[in-house]
This record gives C-alpha cells, sequence and structure tokens, in this order.
C-alpha cells in the first residue's frame, strides 16, 4: 500500500521533466497488457491511498517496464538539474562523471519510453523541493538514495517479470545503477561503496518491492501513480 | 585445466554425468577426438558444448537451477581464492586499498557460503574448490599478479566486470525459482559495486594501461584500460549501442554519445563464452 504523502503544490523546486518525441516503435508489442494511462481528476485527500487513483502503471511485464520507466524519470530529472544548476565547490571530475550518469539516466528514461510505445505512462512531474541544489552534501545524500533505491528496485523487480529478455534488460541496467551507487558512495566516504549500510551479511544487496519503493520515492514525484496492479510475485 | 578433474567434480553432483554425455568412454573418446583438432584456446569451447550437449535439454527445471546456481558458486571460490591470497600478498597498500580488498574479500566468502547453503538446502551438492585448484597467473599470462600491484588490480577489474557479465548471463535460468533469483540478482549488483570501485583504484593509482585511457566506474566501449588482449573477451560486447532493437545513441532527440549510450547498459555473457574466460585461472 502506498502512501500519499506527495504535495499537491509546490510553488518552488517541482518542474517538468524534459521530454523529447522517440519513435514510437512498438518492440514490446504490449497491446492488451493494459498500461493504458488514467489520469484521474479526483482530489487526493489525506486518507486516499495512491493505488486507488493516479497514473496507472499497468499490470504484466508493461507494468514492471513502466514502473522501471517511472524510476528513470526521476533520476533524469535529478541528474539534469544538477548539471543546470552545480553545487558550490563541484570538482572536474564530480561534474564530468554527474554528467555522465545523467546522460546515462536520460538513455535509459528514453529507451523505456520508447521501448514501451503507446504503452508508456505520462512524463511525471517530480518535486525536489527537498533538496538544495546548492549543497554538495544535500544533493549527493540524495544521488546516493537515489541510486541505491534503484538497485533495491529493480533486484526486488526481477522475480515479477515474466519475459527473459525484458529480465535481461533489466540487469543490463542495474549493474549500472550499482556502479553509480559506488561512486557517489565513495565521494561522499571513500570506501563505502558496498558498506553494511548497503550489502548484508550474506553479501547480498537489497532488494525492494514497489510498494516500498514508491513509497520512498513518492517524497520526489508530484504526479500520484496507481501501482494496483503491477504483479505481486 | 584438467578436463577429468571437472568432470569428477560435477560427477560428485551429478551421478549422472556420464549418462549424459553418453557413456564415459565415448564421452572421453570423443572429446579427445575433437580436442586433437582445435587450437588449445578453443578448449573451453569444445568442452562448453560438451556440456550443453548433457545439460542442454535437462529433464526437469530444477537440474538447470542447480547447475546454475553451482556455475555462480564456481565463479565465487575463483574470485574469493583470489582476493585471500591478494589480502595476504603483503603488497596492497595499507589503508584505503586494503581495506577495500577486504571487503571484497569478505563478499566473496559471503556468497560461495551464501550458495552452498543454497544449494545443500535444494537437495543438491555444492562443487568445492580449493586454493590448489586455481592459477592466478592464468598459465603464466600474469605471471606478477601477486607481486605486481597494477597487475593484481587488472586481475581484479576483469574478475568483477566478467562476475557482473556472468550473474548477467544466467538470470533467466533462475527465473523459475524467485528465491534464487532474487538472490542471484542481489549478489550481481554487489559484483557491480565491487566492479565500480575497482576501477576508482585502477585510476587513482594511475595504473591504466595504454598510456591516456580513461577507465571510469562504468565501462566505456569495450575498453579495459588493461593493456593486454588477454582480458578483451570480458570486454567485447560492451560497446553495444542497441538495445531490444533500439539504437541509444541520440535516442529520444537527446546527445547521448555512443560512449554513453555503451556505459548505460552492461552486457551479459553465456556460460560458454565465461567458461573460455575463466578456464585459464584453474589449474
Amino acid at each position: 500500500m502506498l502512501h500519499n504523502e506527495i504535495k499537491e503544490d509546490q510553488p518552488n523546486g517541482s518542474q517538468e521533466i524534459l521530454t523529447r518525441p522517440v519513435s514510437r516503435r512498438n518492440f514490446f508489442g504490449m497491446a492488451g497488457l493494459g498500461a493504458a494511462v488514467i489520469v484521474t481528476a479526483a482530489s487526493c485527500k489525506k486518507d486516499d491511498i495512491i493505488n486507488n487513483s493516479g497514473v496507472n502503471l499497468g499490470s504484466g511485464d508493461a507494468g514492471i517496464l513502466n514502473y522501471a520507466y517511472a524510476l528513470e524519470q526521476l533520476e533524469a530529472a535529478f541528474y539534469t538539474q544538477i548539471i543546470a544548476t552545480p553545487y558550490a565547490n563541484i570538482s572536474a571530475l564530480e561534474m564530468a562523471y554527474l554528467k555522465d550518469i545523467r546522460d546515462h539516466e536520460v538513455a535509459h528514461r528514453e529507451f523505456f519510453k520508447a521501448a514501451l510505445a503507446s504503452n508508456a505512462i505520462q512524463s511525471l512531474e517530480v518535486d525536489f523541493s527537498s533538496i538544495d541544489f546548492t549543497n554538495r552534501t544535500s544533493v549527493l545524500a540524495t544521488a546516493k538514495a537515489f541510486e541505491d533505491l534503484g538497485v533495491s528496485a529493480y533486484n526486488g523487480a526481477g522475480k515479477l517479470i515474466s519475459n527473459p529478455d525484458y529480465l535481461t534488460l533489466a540487469g543490463k541496467i542495474v549493474s549500472v545503477e550499482a556502479r553509480h551507487a559506488a561512486w557517489i558512495r565513495d565521494i561522499i566516504s571513500m570506501g563505502s561503496f558496498a558498506d553494511m549500510s548497503a550489502v548484508d551479511g550474506n553479501g547480498l544487496d537489497k532488494a525492494r518491492m514497489p510498494d516500498d519503493v514508491l513509497t520512498i520515492a513518492g517524497t520526489y514525484i508530484k504526479t500520484k501513480l496507481n501501482a494496483s496492479n503491477l504483479p505481486t510475485n | 585445466m584438467n578436463i577429468q578433474n571437472i568432470i569428477s567434480e560435477i560427477e560428485k553432483t551429478d551421478p549422472e554425468i556420464y549418462d549424459r554425455l553418453d557413456t564415459r568412454r565415448t564421452a572421453m573418446k570423443s572429446f579427445a577426438k575433437v580436442s586433437g583438432k582445435i587450437a588449445l584456446a578453443a578448449l573451453p569451447f569444445a568442452l562448453g558444448s560438451m556440456f550443453k550437449k548433457a545439460y542442454g535439454s535437462p529433464t526437469s527445471p530444477t537440474d538447470i537451477v542447480i547447475d546454475t546456481l553451482n556455475f555462480a558458486l564456481t565463479l565465487e571460490y575463483l574470485e574469493s581464492n583470489f582476493y585471500i591470497q591478494a589480502v595476504n600478498s603483503g603488497m596492497i597498500p595499507a589503508g584505503g586499498a586494503l581495506n577495500a580488498l577486504t571487503v571484497i574479500r569478505d563478499h566473496e566468502n559471503e556468497h560461495v557460503n551464501f550458495l552452498k547453503t543454497a544449494i545443500t538446502a535444494a537437495g543438491a551438492t555444492p562443487v568445492s574448490f580449493t586454493a590448489a585448484n586455481f592459477d592466478f597467473t592464468a598459465g603464466g599470462t600474469f605471471p606478477t599478479v601477486f607481486s605486481d600491484y597494477g597487475t593484481l588490480l587488472a586481475v581484479a577489474q576483469t574478475f568483477e566486470d566478467t562476475g557482473v557479465r556472468a550473474y548477467k548471463g544466467q538470470a533467466g535460468n533462475l527465473m523459475s525459482n524467485n528465491d534464487y533469483l532474487t538472490a542471484a540478482l542481489q549478489i550481481h549488483s554487489v559484483e557491480a559495486r565491487h566492479a565500480a570501485h575497482i576501477r576508482e583504484m585502477r585510476k587513482a593509482a594511475n595504473l591504466l594501461v595504454p598510456a591516456g585511457v580513461d577507465v571510469k566506474p562504468w565501462i566505456t566501449l569495450n575498453e579495459s584500460g588493461i593493456g593486454t588482449p588477454a582480458v578483451q573477451a570480458s570486454y567485447d560486447g560492451e560497446e553495444s549501442v542497441m538495445q531490444a532493437g533500439i539504437a541509444i545513441t541520440q535516442i529520444g532527440g537527446t546527445q547521448i554519445t555512443a560512449a554513453a549510450a555503451s556505459e548505460a547498459f552492461d552486457e551479459p555473457l553465456t556460460k560458454e563464452q565465461i567458461t573460455a574466460i575463466v578456464t585459464p585461472f584453474f589449474a
């Protein structure tokens, strides 16, 4: 079950995520998988459950891909903002690598958009009002949270995917997110790339289910998401 | 690599290996016949195809799951033994470097134990290897692996980047069991964290080869920053800019370069490809 802590009206800090035209190639051939966009006009009261209103991620593999698309939209918007308004005293290496990461996340976002074609959810609005983009500590703490969250999201979603080709695609992306996570962690505290806050006593990274991920990510996503039709096992 | 030893090892896990290979005698005879005709470098492929023939049509999904877990365990033993010797080599700079390799060693040990437990719990027999089973010089390709820091980190980077590709390539074989699949994914991303850190260490210590090449935490095109063709098979294919038939370069009107497109997606390798890469490291 998801919370609805997303603020409706943020005078500052929220923005449209960049969107660009993409080819409409329907590679995944998901017609009929139920990923139709449903935007409800209903107001969201404090006790509403986000599962039952908002942008419908859909069901089956298309739903999982839309879930990944939503997370990649969030990450791409975040790094785009960092590069647009770099924090104070950013080093040349940090700038270069953060640009790389932005490009990777934009590539992921655009890949999912193109692959989902007509099944893709809309572009989401983000809410970065809790992040101080002028402050290195604030920016990198958020980056670390996003990357670790992304890794755990893909790790948890693997078992929800039916088509082995999509599983491989998710695998191609998650290890890049883990590389990001390791580097971000290291520039915050050298040597923390896989410390005990990320990796457990069995040497395993985290795996989170979509509801848990979206609850955490919800702080930064203004658009309400409906994850109620996603597969659960 | 001693083929007979490997088959004996598999026999402990799978008593029916020789039945799968037809019979022991014809299997070895046909293997000898084939191996007599092919270059030594191609041996792993021949071995791989022999196993593929044996295991290609498993009688039940469990076979392929256990087989995959044992394959993962084999790779974890390789990594674990490597880092045990690396940490004990006495040549790792104290402080951050030694701490990092110790963390990674511990993770690889944990992976070995975790997989052993998982395979045993499934009622199967885990493969087993000791230090004597490995040759980290890879038959003389890396003679200074435990006496030259640059070589040690180059081999470490190759193992980590290869490990990431191995788990990625095997995920589909675990789809029939959610618990094993999730655990394998959880190991996969830890290997990627290791890879990123080792790559940072090599750059920071100015150990990249040839001069002028850059290595980032992520893999750019098929560049290793390691000046020997011996590791190239671990990087070939990483330069891909097509994903599921979609071109990533400049996708959606963006400025995504081929380099960034290749970095954004890591690529899998098959079991046969991985076997060919790691075979020289088995004594």
